[in-house]
């Protein structure tokens, strides 16, 4: 399930790093943005997850919209500072908007969806939900990268000033991407809200999106499959670390030292990512 | 009839004026060779009549339209289109990509319908033949050797299929064959009645091509005339050829 959460933010954030070229650290506050739109619909306005995950996804698109605007002014390490700056913005709001998302005590109890009178309690049919989530942003990301939007994604990471004299509004294209982007991250928080069916500020931080971020840059920029290959690696492998019979803290240090060391390794051996074609 | 004209241009860069106060008429249905030694400002000019860098003061008039301001994204519909001094291609993407970002529909909406114009595949492939990269049509571009990339950057160009061609330096580098394919589409942009400034250092390709010259140095007008007329005056020998 986790995996599958994570393969959704990471072919939602490779639209943005792999095929704009855009360094983007804020994938999180989107992830967020998702998940408080479920807890806080399902919990206090008792809606239904898939009316709540819809207005996750419209609140995150429009803000990154706006967001988008304050980016496009910036490219390379700026672009990727202010995209920094606004998931702290993003998680100071989740911590200190305390009658909107409880602050640091959470918010419990959260729903699990429920398609008419059905509820999805057990954890083998929110499993199939999640695949086909999964298959339903591949789907998007995969037919946006492959029409001629994808194509002048492609050639705004390649030379950005070189394709607007030939007529393209490269500002707008990159705004489309990084709403389209952020609307299917929420989806992912929405769907971990509701398995999880708790949700506190501590998961939405700038590691998570570095974490993300590293996901993207270790299953290969621009390739879809890299993604879902990277996702899972990265959750799923360390989970074998528990096999080594450590200590339960030890075992999460060591999680965290994995990862740093798999993508210094990779940085030296494979710069593109196990399936990637294009280097940052 | 000038179909594009300059008004006491001027553009800076902390205080060193690269063009100053440049007032000039480009006729149309021309090819127009601009001159001058490096850093006399060719490049700049060419830049900043495409929106990639922003006039200082003064005017540009393309087709009796005053502008004060250019943004890139504007050029092909004021009628402009450009090759780069350095070649920049989108070399992640194929050769035949290259031309169908250029002649397909540019807004990002329109750009999310999957299926591209029969028009433009067919408008690519005849470029494709001209620039003879037909062959290569599914190579990354940035698989190309140099000349081809040369080419391609023409082809794009040619692509764009507006009034006013900019070719910085399309001829450096290239083998005789290479050069003689883009001596011929030069040549067919003319008697198509395109206008076409042509930034160049082989004064040999100049006096055969070109109906007019134009000599900058320093940012300024240094000379102005028919080829005959301006590479035999002294000063732009003096400046331009250091004789």
């Amino acid at each position: 399930m986790i995996a599958a959460i994570y393969v959704i933010l990471a072919l939602s954030l490779n639209l943005v790093v792999g095929y704009t070229g855009l360094l983007s650290i804020t994938h999180a506050a989107f992830y967020g943005i998702g998940a408080y739109a479920v807890a806080i619909l399902s919990t206090t306005y008792h809606l239904n997850f898939f009316v709540a995950m819809l207005i996750g996804i419209m609140v995150a698109t429009l803000t990154a919209l706006a967001l988008g605007v304050v980016l496009g002014k910036f490219r390379d390490d700026y672009y990727a500072l202010v995209s920094f700056g606004f998931n702290i913005i993003a998680y100071s709001i989740f911590i200190n908007w305390t009658n909107l998302t409880r602050g640091p005590l959470g918010i419990p109890g959260i729903r699990r969806p429920e398609i008419f009178d059905w509820v999805l309690r057990s954890n083998f049919y929110f499993l199939i939900l999640c695949v086909l989530l999964v298959a339903l942003v591949y789907f998007i990301v995969n037919r946006v990268t492959r029409c001629p939007f994808g194509r002048a994604l492609k050639a705004i990471r390649e030379d950005e000033e070189a394709l607007s004299v030939f007529g393209y509004n490269t500002a707008r294209f990159k705004m489309i991407s990084f709403a389209l982007s952020a609307g299917l991250a929420s989806i992912a928080g929405a769907l971990l809200a509701s398995y999880i069916t708790f949700i506190d500020p501590s998961t939405f931080t700038l590691n998570e999106s570095i974490f993300i971020l590293a996901i993207v840059i270790m299953g290969g920029l621009a390739d879809l499959r890299g993604s879902i290959l990277g996702a899972v690696i990265l959750v799923i492998l360390p989970e074998a670390l528990r096999f080594l019979g450590l200590p339960e803290n030890q075992a999460a240090n060591l999680r965290l030292a994995f990862y740093g060391l798999v993508l210094i390794i990779l940085m030296f051996v494979r710069p593109q990512g196990l399936l990637g074609k294009y280097k940052m | 009839m000038p179909i594009l004209e300059l008004q006491n241009l001027t553009k800076s860069f902390s205080g060193i004026k690269a063009v100053h106060d440049l007032s000039f008429k480009f006729s149309g249905g021309k090819i127009t060779g601009l001159i001058g030694p490096n850093g006399s400002g060719k490049t700049t000019l060419i830049n900043v009549l495409t929106g990639l860098l922003p006039i200082d003061s003064g005017l540009i008039i393309i087709n009796g339209e005053k502008l004060s301001k250019i943004l890139p994204h504007e050029t092909p519909t004021l009628g402009l289109t450009r090759t780069f001094q350095n070649v920049r291609l989108f070399n992640q993407i194929t050769v035949l990509d290259n031309l169908l970002l250029v002649l397909t529909d540019k807004g990002p909406i329109k750009t999310l319908r999957p299926h591209l114009g029969i028009i433009a595949q067919n408008k690519a492939d005849e470029i494709l033949h001209q620039i003879q990269l037909y062959e290569k049509r599914h190579n990354l571009a940035g698989d190309l050797s140099y000349g081809q990339r040369k080419l391609l950057e023409i082809g794009r160009a040619l692509a764009t299929d507006t009034h006013i061609y900019l070719f910085d330096e399309p001829f450096a580098g290239l083998f005789p064959e290479m050069a003689k394919i883009v001596e011929a589409i030069l040549k067919n942009l003319r008697a198509n009645g395109k206008t076409i400034i042509l930034v160049e250092h082989n004064m040999t390709l100049i006096r055969e091509l070109c109906d007019e010259v134009v000599v900058l140095n320093e940012g300024k007008l240094l000379a102005a005339g028919t080829p005959g007329q301006v590479l035999s005056k002294k000063e732009v020998l003096d400046a331009y050829l250091g004789e």
